[in-house]
């Protein structure tokens, strides 16, 4: 499939505004929660939001790169996840708790 | 003769002395410091005989400049290390490495008790090569290189005894009045610069003789600018009114110092450089005719503080001043060959009297109150013998050397016009008078000092004796080097400069007769010799003596105090520089400057307290922080794009 028709072009903005919805709650989760976990979902929301533009402009252009792309976007937010919840268990055998204010040592 | 290759030592051996005895004068001994000083200075002496011949007989023509080393090339500006030996440098040079090595040799046995034997002759070597490089040098920046240096030696060498405070201050206020000088002067060659386009003295005796290429005309306001400031350099360096205060209290230093610096070589270098720019002063009558009344009153005025010091050093320092005066009135009326002809025979019988007042003070254990001298002459008969022909050549008297210079100034001064006549023999009585007060309460009448003086009392060693010796026979036969064609001379100064041309606008012979000029001899020497009776009388058959400190009044109260001269710079001169700096001190040092640094060092500490707040421990404002500078970056790089 080349191009799409003129309700796919429409469409394509609903994907943009959906995945802008996303990306914003997850910028407002990761501002606003105070549970790490909470907040490892919160990014893990704004990628899959970026992953969600990046294919739909892909089919848009007809370009399988943007496609491509997800994949490495994908393995990377599981590495990613991986080690940001091995520093969640550690942090939690050293401060007992799973908020994120307890993470105030560096305070002047 | 290749002399190129011998030039360049004349200054080097002096400077290889100082460097050698500087480094390892203490370890060599005193033995060793004591031949390589005076050592290498009477190889200068060889060196210069050997140029001597050369000049005198033709195969350097009327100056040939040898050239070493290219130091400066800025565009017009092009200095090179060269060296002019013409029969006026050549001059210098003669009195400079001859007289220096004398007074060497007297040191050897003058400092031989003092510890710091080798910084002396260190100091001294370093002097004899910068008044070898100020005399040499082919253009003025080498002169005033050398100009600088025979300043900070001479500081160096006054303030030798530095634990004792008030030589310190003597040094610095010498320093300090030669550099006020020195600011004249280098504003003087900056505008020979800016308008003759060149430093080098041949090339501006060139550029002013040819009128088309010079931008300087007779009379003109900008020659007169230039020769007063040349001539406030002199002043400061060769003490003329006003600058005079320093070398009195140069007294400070050691008695070969003040032979050496203050009479013979340093004092004479404003004398010399005036004479090197003869062509510009010859431009400028206005400046002559300052530089004649300045003259006349150095002159005078010293002389008459002479006549009331009390300590043996001051009285010749103040003569010595006198003397200047005198080179200068030479110089004021154009007459170049008489000033040399008195710097020489000055030279002579001025470092003779130092150094015979060295011997005195040495035999009475640093005694220098002429109130507790007296007799010395039973006791001390060399220096005695050549302390006597020293004052009689100083005063003038007919057949010794200051006769020859004295009488030819004065006898220009006669012919000048009649008020300067009556001048001339003002001080000619005046320096009669100091002179003889001096001889007649030293050597003659009854021994004033202590009985342990009396009984130390003997003539000082050969190494001391030997130069006086040798300096009396020169202030004996000095004369012969410009005998007047009124008493069957040639002049023979007078007409090497003439043959070499180094005077662009030299004066005429003498207009006198023969016999007006015996006759102004006859009045000089009349003068002198009733002089000599009077003091006699006064000082020694009717026993008046100096007074104790204090106890003088009127007349002898002002001349005692130097007419309060120093007094008048302390509190007109030094008084509102000290206030002004006190006051730069408070506002500009430690208002502003510390102001402006501790600012910076408050601004920084408070910059950190307010970043400091940053760091909240806050893991959510961390983030915040972040997004916020990711929108701002993508915010700012779509906007720029163009």
């Amino acid at each position: 499939m080349n191009s799409l028709s003129l309700e796919s072009l429409y469409s394509l903005n609903g994907y943009i505004l959906l995945a802008s919805i996303l990306f914003s709650i997850g910028i407002i989760g990761v501002l606003t929660r105070k549970n790490i976990i909470v907040l490892f979902m919160s990014i893990e929301l704004m990628l899959n939001a970026v992953n969600l533009l990046l294919v739909a402009f892909s089919v848009h252009h007809g370009d399988p790169n943007g496609q491509v792309f997800v994949f490495f976007v994908m393995a990377v937010a599981a590495a990613e996840i991986t080690i940001g919840l091995a520093i969640l268990v550690m942090t939690y055998r050293n401060t007992g708790s799973i908020s994120l204010d307890s993470l105030n040592k560096l305070k002047w | 003769m290749e002399y190129q290759n011998i030039v360049w030592l004349i200054p080097a051996l002096p400077l290889l002395g100082f460097i050698i005895i500087s480094l390892f004068g203490d370890k060599l001994g005193k033995t060793m410091v004591g031949l390589i000083g005076p050592g290498v200075i009477l190889g200068a002496f060889i060196l210069v005989c050997l140029l001597l011949g050369g000049v005198l007989g033709g195969s350097l023509g009327d100056g040939q400049v040898f050239t070493y080393f290219n130091w400066i090339a800025a565009g017009k500006l092009n200095i090179s290390i060269a060296f002019l030996i013409d029969p006026l440098s050549i001059w210098m040079l003669m009195i400079i490495t001859g007289i220096g090595f004398l007074i060497h040799v007297y040191s050897v046995g003058y400092m031989h008790d003092d510890e710091a034997f080798a910084r002396f002759f260190a100091y001294l070597n370093l002097f004899i090569f910068s008044m070898l490089m100020l005399v040499m040098g082919s253009s003025y920046v080498l002169m005033f290189l050398g100009w600088e240096g025979v300043g900070f030696c001479s500081y160096g060498l006054i303030g030798f005894w530095y634990k004792k405070q008030d030589y310190n201050a003597a040094a610095q206020k010498a320093f300090v009045m030669n550099r006020i000088g020195d600011l004249g002067l280098l504003l003087g060659i900056l505008l020979i610069f800016i308008h003759l386009g060149t430093l080098d003295f041949q090339e501006i005796t060139a550029a002013v003789k040819d009128p088309s290429q010079s931008s300087l005309k007779y009379g003109a306001g900008l020659v007169t600018v230039i020769t007063l400031l040349l001539f406030v350099g002199a002043s400061g360096k060769s003490a003329q009114i006003p600058l005079y205060t320093w070398l009195p209290d140069a007294m400070a230093g050691p008695t070969p110092v003040s032979a050496l610096i203050h009479a013979a070589t340093m004092v004479t270098a404003g004398v010399y450089m005036i004479i090197r720019s003869n062509a510009l002063f010859a431009l400028a009558p206005c400046t002559q005719s300052i530089i004649l009344g300045v003259a006349i009153a150095t002159t005078i005025i010293s002389a008459t503080i002479a006549i009331s010091q009390k300590d043996i050093k001051k009285v010749l320092a103040y003569s010595t001043v006198s003397h200047l005066g005198i080179m200068f009135i030479a110089l004021g009326l154009g007459s170049y060959s008489s000033a040399l002809f008195h710097v020489t025979t000055h030279a002579f019988f001025k470092a003779l009297l130092f150094l015979g007042a060295g011997s005195v003070i040495h035999a009475l254990h640093h005694e220098q109150d002429i109130r507790n001298m007296g007799g010395l002459r039973k006791y001390l008969p060399i220096t005695f013998a050549t302390f006597l022909i020293g004052i009689l050549a100083a005063s003038g008297v007919f057949p010794f050397a200051g006769f020859f210079s004295k009488d030819e100034i004065i006898g220009r001064m006669v012919e000048a016009s009649p008020v300067l006549a009556v001048f001339g023999y003002i001080i000619t009585a005046l320096s009669a008078l100091y002179s003889f007060r001096l001889l007649w309460l030293v050597f003659f009448g009854e021994f004033r000092g202590t009985e342990h003086q009396r009984s130390h009392l003997h003539e000082s060693p050969l190494s001391m004796t030997i130069p006086l010796m040798v300096l009396a026979v020169l202030a004996v036969v000095g004369g012969i080097l410009n005998f007047p064609h009124a008493l069957g001379g040639h002049s023979l100064l007078e007409h090497f400069f003439e043959e070499h041309h180094i005077i662009i606008k030299p004066l005429a012979a003498i207009s006198f007769s023969h016999s007006t000029e015996y006759a102004l001899y006859a009045v000089a020497t009349a003068i002198i010799v009733i002089i000599a009776f009077i003091t006699y009388r006064f000082y020694i058959t009717k026993k008046n003596g100096p007074v104790a400190d204090g106890a003088e009044t009127g007349l002898a109260k002002i001349l005692y105090n130097k007419y309060y001269v120093d007094e008048i710079y302390a509190a007109v001169v030094v008084k509102p520089v000290d206030w002004l700096s006190v006051q730069v001190h408070k506002i500009l040092e430690l208002k502003v400057v510390d102001g402006i640094v501790n600012l910076t060092a408050r601004g920084t500490t408070e910059g950190g307290k307010a970043l400091r707040l940053l760091q909240s421990g806050n893991v959510s404002f961390y983030l915040f922080v972040m997004v916020i500078g990711i929108i701002a970056i993508l915010f700012f790089n779509s906007i720029n794009l163009k």
